[in-house]
């Protein structure tokens, strides 16, 4: 059944999903995209920073994005840890320090979710805010304002970070070392610290995916693992390590979700992220807006 | 005299030091199952764990079955159908386990049935729904309030269309417990002359349900029946609050996984008002038997500890039950053969904390209890208020019925 309506609302609904799945994936482009650390444990850092974001919104009836805004220093420093600690026993034994750093990362992931559960048990876990489960209605169409948060904050994200690695210093040092190490290295910069706090900074951004993540949907301890496949998928897509190639990667993917669950069928709606993917691919090897 | 006094001590020691020997041979009564206590099914996993848990206790401390301490060993299977098969075959043929249950839910209980029959295993199923339909296995006990295969859709369409409703839509998630459910409803329905204007099915890890439900209202349903999973229950009906599903609609539910549990109950709050959807126990007067208060009174204080659901009516009074049922079996037959105690189970009716359980030859209950019931005046983050009676008003079966349902949705909402 076909209707004009309907998808200008998919498509209205899917920009907005898709800016929330760049917000998700952001913090991936800087650690597996330009980094090059196979960052499997990416999603499970951002459903503890949701979990994070719950604690102090339950405990403290904080505003669920000033929570994730709070919890970003503790998570700069979580990154700064986690990279010194793969640093150390795997990236700088050799080459192929990549394959087992996945088994590295695959490891935190399921600490992680052991942790989560017994800390906060396996049930569902929401939080409250004026903003959730209300919706602005424009006629006969309404978009639930949850999702119109989700889309300016993760818009403003991902700007702000692409801002900060194109025009600041640290930000500049971040691609060169992202370009050659090596030459970093001759000029007498330490490209360790310099990567040891890119993926800080990956990881700090989690702390507001996590608030959205938690005001979009409800969350459960293994709620990571249907974030994988997205996440990695916007990535690869954007083209490595392009925040503005995340952002265009995470909104047609959105677009394309929400179109097919309104006018083909919900059936299909996983397939189309690797579908796009391996399109995407085929025609432009190094992703979007890869170089 | 000394050294006669020492020698005597001595084989008196030798002799109580046998028989202590002997007391401890005796091994306990093994009795197996994989649980899921991670993945989307653990809330649930979790809480029948503690229902068993909480009768084991109970049985040992009267001394157990047959004179034998019963030990419960137990596997988590992740909520995965791919990892039963090979725990079921260890507990089998590695644990030697005596006795086997059944995980809770469909999907990972699923692959395991072959299994079962081929072996010839007694099984105890633990809320799984029309996994022994195709299987045929003679020694397999379902649990769950079910009945008849139809009686599910059969009980919502029966309210539906005493309010009016005369077109159905169709949401159903893509898993087995929930195709087996949309599959009776789409017969019933067919049966019946309800046309289906909407009928898809969403997978496991959607994200977003506003776009599926703005679909769902373009097709002007009246009514809307609804098999999910707990993770996209709370989705759905969110986005239906938000999107809105339109003024048709006369009931809205049905068979919405996840709804009795407290912690989506109390995330959802007022969200929940109106819904029709399936329950197995409530605590309403007509649902107390002999045991009843008693265990939840245990449960409510394990709860805690265990970190499962607060409240645990919709799976633990069962999982306690199943262990009665076996207590009782076994006592009658006075023995663990397994064909001798499935004899049993089939031919007489049991009575439980949950009410009198009655198998018909499919191993399903001879007639069904599942309760549907309405969500009436619930306020937002209260666990407490699930307790008292009244939160959900029973609308069938008849003989448990405490109210009529309000219709339509729209109105049953405010």
């Amino acid at each position: 059944m076909f209707s004009m309506d309907l998808l200008l609302g998919a498509v209205v609904l899917g920009v907005l999903l898709g800016c929330f799945y760049a917000a998700v994936s952001v913090g991936l482009s800087v650690s597996f995209g330009l980094l090059d650390v196979p960052h499997v444990a990416h999603p499970a850092f951002l459903v503890l920073a949701s979990y994070g974001v719950y604690q102090l919104n339950e405990s403290y009836d904080i505003d669920p994005l000033v929570a994730g805004l709070a919890i970003t220093p503790l998570f700069f420093l979580f990154g700064l840890l986690a990279y010194r600690v793969y640093y150390e026993t795997f990236e700088k034994r050799g080459s192929d320090a990549g394959v087992r750093g996945i088994a590295f990362f695959f490891g935190i992931a399921f600490i992680i979710e052991v942790l989560i559960i017994l800390q906060f048990g396996v049930d569902q876990r929401s939080v409250s805010a004026t903003y959730i489960g209300k919706s602005w209605r424009f006629g006969e169409f309404r978009i639930p304002i949850r999702q119109l948060v989700a889309f300016a904050v993760a818009l403003g994200l991902t700007v702000l970070l692409a801002v900060y690695l194109s025009k600041t210093f640290m930000g500049r040092a971040i691609r060169a070392v992202a370009q050659d190490e090596e030459a970093l290295r001759l000029m007498g910069a330490n490209p360790v610290r310099i990567k040891q706090f890119a993926f800080g900074i990956a990881t700090a951004v989690l702390g507001i995916a996590g608030a959205l993540l938690i005001i979009v949907a409800p969350i459960e301890p293994t709620l990571d693992r249907a974030y994988i496949g997205r996440t990695f998928c916007v990535v690869v897509m954007a083209g490595l390590g392009s925040i503005s190639g995340t952002l265009i990667a995470a909104i047609i993917l959105g677009v394309a979700e929400t179109i097919v669950l309104t006018m083909f069928g919900a059936s299909w709606a996983p397939a189309i992220s690797f579908a796009m993917l391996l399109a995407v691919l085929a025609v432009r090897p190094q992703g979007l807006l890869g170089r | 005299m000394k050294r006669r006094t020492f020698l005597g001590g001595a084989m008196a020691v030798a002799v109580v030091g046998q028989g202590s020997r002997a007391l401890a041979q005796q091994s306990p009564i093994k009795i197996g199952m994989s649980m899921p206590q991670t993945g989307g099914l653990a809330g649930g996993g979790k809480a029948s764990l503690l229902g068993i848990e909480i009768w084991r206790d109970d049985i040992n401390a009267k001394g157990g079955l047959l004179g034998r301490k019963v030990e419960l060993v137990v596997y988590d299977d992740k909520s995965s159908a791919s990892e039963t098969p090979a725990i079921y075959a260890k507990l089998v043929d590695v644990d030697k386990v005596d006795l086997l249950f059944a995980p809770y839910a469909t999907v990972p209980t699923a692959p395991i049935m072959p299994f079962v029959k081929q072996r010839g295993l007694l099984l105890m199923g633990n809320f799984s729904f029309q996994v022994n339909s195709k299987v045929g296995h003679d020694m397999w006990f379902n649990n769950a309030p079910w009945g008849p295969a139809d009686s599910w859709a059969a009980s919502f369409l029966d309210l539906a269309q005493k309010a009016g409703g005369k077109s159905m839509a169709l949401l159903t998630a893509d898993q087995e417990f929930a195709q087996n459910l949309a599959l009776t409803a789409r017969d019933v329905a067919k049966k019946r002359n309800i046309p289906v204007v909407f009928d898809q099915s969403y997978p496991p890890n959607t994200v977003e349900f506003a776009s599926i439900i703005r679909a769902l209202k373009a097709a002007k349903p009246d009514i809307v029946y609804v098999a999910s999973y707990p993770p996209d229950s709370a989705g759905i009906l969110r986005a239906v609050n938000e999107i809105g599903i339109g003024d048709d609609v006369k009931i809205f539910g049905g068979g919405m996984v996840g709804l009795q549990f407290a912690a989506v109950m109390s995330n959802l709050g007022s969200l929940l008002n109106g819904v029709v959807n399936y329950n197995t126990w409530l605590p309403e007067p007509s649902m107390y038997f002999d045991g009843t208060k008693a265990f939840f009174d245990t449960y409510t204080k394990r709860a805690i500890e265990a970190k499962v659901d607060p409240l645990g009516y919709y799976l633990a009074p069962f999982g306690y039950a199943m262990g009665q049922m076996i207590d009782a079996a076994v006592g009658a037959t006075k023995s663990l053969d397994q064909k001798g105690i499935a004899k049993y189970l089939r031919e007489n009716e049991h009575k439980t904390i949950v009410g009198p359980i009655a198998f018909s030859a499919d191993g399903e209950r001879k007639e069904t209890a599942t309760l549907q019931a309405q969500f009436r005046g619930v306020k937002d983050k209260d666990i407490e208020q699930f307790r008292s009676s009244g939160r959900q008003v029973i609308l069938f079966p008849d003989k448990l019925k405490t109210g009529n349902l309000i219709s339509p949705f729209e109105a049953a909402r405010k």
